[in-house]
């Protein structure tokens, strides 16, 4: 396949590992996060750690947004499904996630409610125009990557006065949810020890730009490296890192130069800016309270905001205690160091949000990474 | 008064409760649309029953519901799919296919055009199989309470030599044949699915597999077992005979022929195509020195000809399957967890 085969070539990755191996300072390790959930899930899917040397290591990051969003909004969203009124709809992989009491998306269409599973919001609005008796609510979730159609369709909506679409909106800031991870107490107890780097978000970048990321180089002393989702990607932004860590440097670079530029794309942040406004603090799924970390509705489209037209109850939600995923996104604890992984917590039965979808921590360790243990054994 | 008395009307007219009642509009329906396409000596019986004598030899039987939508696809419909999915599912034994018996559950209001579409698509696939319908049932439900048609096949067949396929029968060491690309039918399917068609020349590669199976048998009989990887994959099947087995396998990505446009099709809907359903393809597990004969067999009938040996079998006390990656890397090829979703970005 054209633009994709390029970017997966085995003769290629070979070079850019032994790359990798000769840049290595033998007498140090690396630890890198990459943030984003599609890299995660990259890694694990091409075998990425097995072209590593030992002392680099992949820290695996929060960037999933199905991953992170909380219980109690997951819990509103099956309770606005279940509204006789309502047809709730979906990204394909929200449909699954446990809720309070294992419920989830589907298990509440099976009991009756009308969920919808869509590919784009663009197909929520049309479902809203095809049943106008209907109230039709679009559950919005994502990071920069998903948030301008999102703005987008809230806008064709105004603009067709589409009087029963609205939407449940959960979209989330990355570089709030970065700093999060730095500012961490567990993170800064641990000191320069913990992450020495992180490989930037690919599609989230192609918005937001390069240029974000610069206060991180600079206020922590992080070298980032934005990379594309394609595993030849990865490895060369692996090898720049290191270059960065060797050199002492930490700087923003941009290993993605085909689709992201500093400025971002202009047109959609327009578009998101037109549309949202920042949430004071927002909950994230094993972060906690981030202050300042997602976006809501604001008042000009008010109209469009499913929080603002149905009365959603607010629950009180906790985690399991054994679950180590707070310590796993920040890259202080690996998925093994969890007691509940692979007996309590599977894909099936998730406990932990890293094990909700395949982009989580856990799940791409689970479903493509159990056989490193097994070959260590 | 009830549409008991006139002839079908296979242009324009519907499926109405009266067509399950038992009476005359029933019977009508049997002779003018189900007999007539189906038509063999057994089944113009007329019985409750069919009759029939076998060879010598083990008796095999299989079963299978047929619930797709949407009932009409690139490359087949529901009607060639019921037909070939239940012979697949008998000669995987190394049978050899003999009869079937076809169940139908209509709903109330269904188009008899599309029945008839359905009936002569199936008679066609049985004819060429040379498999007849010797036996059938009709039932019809409400308005709403199905969803068009539901058609359960059920086939028998004889495995004459003594031959006797077993995934327990796999062993370390033992090579791993695929008949042909894979993920064809899946992603034919859902590009026709209403709520995300896309453009593709694809078809489903629905067909039988019983030529396929008799060559392999008779030129390479040490072959010690076979499955056609449908719903749930390569991926799921290979899962099923590593556990069964006791093993664990290793394929190799470079070596599973994929289709371009199911490529491109998984790609932009986040799937996975080791996960995507066939219906017309084999997996077959032979020990390493029959391999090369097998392969050359399975590549000169027309429903392998694109057959490759993409694995081998090792010990595993996990019953891992394992894929050596186009990267270089190694992963694993997990059983899938419920129902593959499209992933959000």
């Amino acid at each position: 396949m054209k633009y994709v085969d390029e970017y997966r070539n085995g003769d290629l990755a070979s070079q850019l590992s032994a790359k990798i191996h000769h840049l290595a300072n033998a007498e140090r390790s690396y630890r890198f996060m990459e943030f984003c959930g599609g890299h995660t899930h990259a890694i694990f899917r091409y075998g990425i750690p097995d072209l590593l040397p030992s002392n680099v290591r992949m820290i695996h990051g929060p960037g999933c947004p199905v991953c992170v969003l909380p219980m109690s909004r997951l819990n509103q969203a099956i309770e606005l499904a279940q509204n006789k009124q309502v047809i709730l709809c979906s990204y394909g992989d929200m449909m699954r996630v446990p809720g309070s009491r294992k419920m989830t998306l589907l298990k509440a269409r099976a009991e009756g409610a009308d969920v919808r599973m869509v590919y784009s919001c663009s197909d929520a609005l049309q479902i809203a125009k095809d049943n106008p008796k209907k109230e039709v609510v679009f559950f919005a979730i994502g990071f920069e990557t998903t948030t301008p159609p999102t703005a987008l369709i809230i806008k064709q909506a105004a603009a067709q006065q589409v009087g029963n679409f609205s939407v449940f909106c959960n979209h989330l800031l990355t570089p709030s949810a970065i700093t999060s991870i730095l500012e961490s107490a567990d993170i800064r107890a641990m000191g320069a020890l913990m992450l020495d780097g992180f490989i930037g978000p690919a599609h989230v970048s192609t918005v937001i730009g390069s240029q974000p990321y610069e206060y991180f180089a600079r206020e922590y002393h992080r070298p980032v490296v934005i990379a594309g989702f394609e595993p030849l990607d990865l490895l060369q932004a692996i090898a720049m890192l290191i270059q960065q860590v060797n050199d002492g440097r930490a700087e923003v670079e941009n290993e993605f130069a085909r689709a992201v530029t500093r400025e971002g794309n202009r047109k959609a942040k327009k578009h998101v800016a037109d549309v949202f406004e920042l949430r004071k603090e927002f909950e994230w799924r094993g972060l906690g309270l981030v202050p300042y970390s997602a976006l809501r509705i604001n008042k000009s489209y008010k109209a469009f905001d499913a929080e603002n037209r149905f009365n959603l109850t607010t629950t009180r939600t906790t985690e399991n205690r054994a679950c180590e995923c707070p310590a796993i996104i920040r890259g202080v604890k690996t998925p093994r160091d969890c007691s509940l992984f692979a007996i309590g917590c599977t894909p099936e039965n998730p406990i932990g949000s890293c094990m909700v979808s395949s982009e989580g921590a856990c799940a791409a360790y689970y479903s493509y990474g159990r056989h490193y243990e097994q070959n260590n054994d | 008064m009830i549409n008991t008395m006139n002839k079908l009307n296979l242009a324009n007219g519907c499926i109405e409760m009266v067509h399950g009642s038992g009476g005359r509009a029933m019977q009508r329906l049997i002779e003018e649309l189900f007999l007539a396409a189906f038509d063999n000596p057994i089944l113009r019986e007329l019985s409750d029953q069919a009759s029939f004598d076998l060879p010598a030899g083990r008796v095999v039987m299989a079963t299978d519901s047929h619930v797709i939508s949407p009932l009409f696809f690139n490359g087949g419909d529901i009607g060639s799919l019921s037909i070939h999915g239940t012979i697949n599912d008998v000669v995987m034994s190394g049978a050899q296919p003999y009869y079937l018996s076809a169940g139908f559950i209509l709903e109330e209001g269904f188009a008899l055009s599309k029945l008839k579409k359905i009936v002569d698509s199936m008679a066609a696939a049985a004819r060429d199989a040379g498999v007849p319908i010797v036996t059938g049932d009709t039932k019809v439900v409400e308005k709403g309470k199905g969803d068009g048609v539901f058609i359960n096949t059920t086939g028998v067949g004889v495995v004459t030599s003594d031959i006797e396929l077993s995934a327990k029968k796999i062993r370390p060491g033992c090579s791993v044949l695929l008949s042909g690309s894979i993920g064809d039918h899946g992603v034919a399917i859902l590009s026709q699915r209403e709520n995300l068609s896309f453009e593709t020349t694809l078809c489903s590669d629905s067909q039988p597999l019983h030529r396929l199976v008799r060559a392999m048998i008779e030129q390479v009989p040490d072959i010690v077992a076979m499955r056609d990887p449908t719903r749930g994959g390569l991926a799921t099947t290979l899962n099923e005979m590593a556990a069964q087995s006791g093993t664990g396998i290793i394929i190799d990505e470079k070596a599973i022929p994929i289709k371009a446009p199911v490529k491109a099709a998984c790609e932009f809907l986040g799937l996975d195509p080791l996960y995507v359903a066939n219906e017309g393809k084999l997996v077959a597990f032979c020990p390493p020195e029959k391999a090369e004969r097998l392969l050359e067999v399975m590549q000169s009938q027309p429903e392998g000809k694109e057959a490759a040996i993409i694995g081998e079998v090792g010990e595993d006390r996990n019953h891992f399957v394992q894929m050596k990656t186009l990267f270089g890397g190694h992963r694993m090829v997990d059983w899938l967890t419920g129902e593959q979703l499209p992933r959000i970005c």
